[in-house]
């Protein structure tokens, strides 16, 4: 596949670079929203909306945004969308504007967002920044679902509200609590890491371990320092 | 008082903004190798958070309610933390160089921590006077300090242990992390 094309950009979002499991970004909504599978789509969907039109917008502006001050504009147009997203949630799904609640405004934090602003968009055109918007939102999604689904099978027996579970399980109801979101996201990310562990021995990409488990600290380190400079 | 003490205990510890409500796990999970790191960050958060939710709330009761401007808070939130958080920052260098060595590096790190956010929209949500929102403020942020001292003290201990391989680095921090929520679940019954 071409580099920048639209489909090499959704696939290194959902497969290569798959914000959730290789990256690890975006950890407060991916633990706090995902008590369903619903939710997790919701969730995983409202971010990659915010995610596609930001990073269009600011790919439009890179050339009109000074160096100095890039950080501060990105967030504000970052917020602007929420703002508009939140809206427009409240006004036709409200029942997932109420699910989600306090964490739509939060999207605005989300480091998957500010880092794809200024690692992607900030210097790629409109159309290839669009579709890394789109495939890095679908990634996170897949994410979320993923993690969403294991928490609703366990915890309650169901998958998208559905019963999948014979009436004779006891749910665990841990797992739609807090602590069930840490045990899940545990077991996902240790079962990437021993498939990474056997490519890395393949010799295919040596460095993918590596990049798993940074965290977002040193991507909010390194949109920091741009800032400071 | 007594509204306030319960304000309090509610978030340092019932609601633990970490441990159940997932706010600010970035610095949580990527501060947490060492004490020493994990103290300064919490002095930091504790600084800023205090700070920050001061100024949100005075400046939603004072200037975006009077204006009717109220669904601009999420941008003006933002901005003013980032704004703060930089004030604070040349502050601390020119003034007090001592206290900005040690908590220097934590402070940029702190405007992508949703934490900051976090409480300034929950001190709207909950219609927080701006003395209740300070305090709720402070107190989410001690509840932060020590559950990610704790962490760190747990880490630096498990250095020494044999995880398995495909365990080590991140999951075995989440799954110490779930069994700290699953301890933080005993102070449900205090309020």
């Amino acid at each position: 596949m071409k580099a920048n094309s639209p489909s090499e950009r959704l696939y290194n979002g959902i497969i290569k670079e798959n914000p959730t499991f290789c990256l690890l970004l975006g950890m407060c909504p991916t633990l706090a929203v995902t008590t369903s599978a619903t939710n997790g789509v919701g969730m995983g969907l409202t971010t990659m909306v915010i995610l596609a039109l930001s990073n269009m917008f600011i790919s439009m502006l890179r050339k009109v945004i000074p160096e100095t001050s890039r950080v501060p504009a990105f967030i504000v147009v970052v917020a602007s969308f929420v703002t508009i997203v939140q809206f427009l949630l409240e006004g036709f799904i409200p029942s997932l504007y109420d699910a989600l609640g306090l964490y739509i405004p939060l999207i605005v934090v989300n480091c998957i967002i500010l880092g794809r602003a200024e690692a992607y968009a900030s210097k790629n055109g409109v159309i290839s920044s669009l579709f890394d918007g789109i495939g890095m939102g679908l990634g996170f999604t897949l994410g979320l679902t993923c993690i969403g689904a294991v928490r609703e099978i366990l915890g309650a027996g169901q998958i998208f509200g559905f019963q999948v579970m014979p009436s004779a399980y006891t749910p665990i109801t841990i797992f739609i609590l807090a602590p069930g979101a840490f045990f899940v996201l545990a077991f996902l990310v240790a079962l990437m890491n021993k498939l990474n562990v056997g490519s890395a021995k393949r010799k295919i990409d040596p460095s993918n371990s590596v990049s798993c488990g940074s965290g977002c600290a040193s991507c909010g380190n390194a949109a920091c320092k741009g800032k400071r400079g | 008082m007594g509204e306030l003490l319960i304000i309090a205990i509610g978030s340092a510890f019932v609601n633990n903004v970490v441990l159940s409500q997932f706010l600010g796990l970035c610095p949580f999970l990527g501060v947490s190798k060492k004490i020493d790191t994990a103290a300064g960050m919490g002095a930091a958060v504790i600084f800023v958070i205090t700070l920050s939710s001061f100024v949100t709330s005075v400046i939603y009761k004072l200037i975006l309610v009077p204006t009717g401007m109220e669904y601009l808070q999420t941008i003006v939130f933002i901005l003013v933390i980032a704004a703060l958080v930089q004030f604070v920052e040349m502050f601390l260098k020119k003034s007090m160089p001592a206290l900005y060595q040690s908590l220097g590096v934590y402070l940029p790190l702190i405007t992508t921590n949703c934490a900051v956010l976090g409480v300034a929209l929950i001190n709207v949500q909950k219609d927080y006077s701006i003395l209740e929102g300070t305090i709720n403020g402070l107190a989410t942020a001690v509840g932060f300090t020590v559950s990610i001292v704790l962490l760190a003290g747990i880490r630096e201990k498990m250095e020494y242990n044999d995880i398995p391989k495909a365990f080590q680095g991140f999951p075995i921090v989440l799954l110490t992390a779930g069994l700290m929520a699953i301890a933080f679940f005993g102070f449900s019954g205090l309020i």
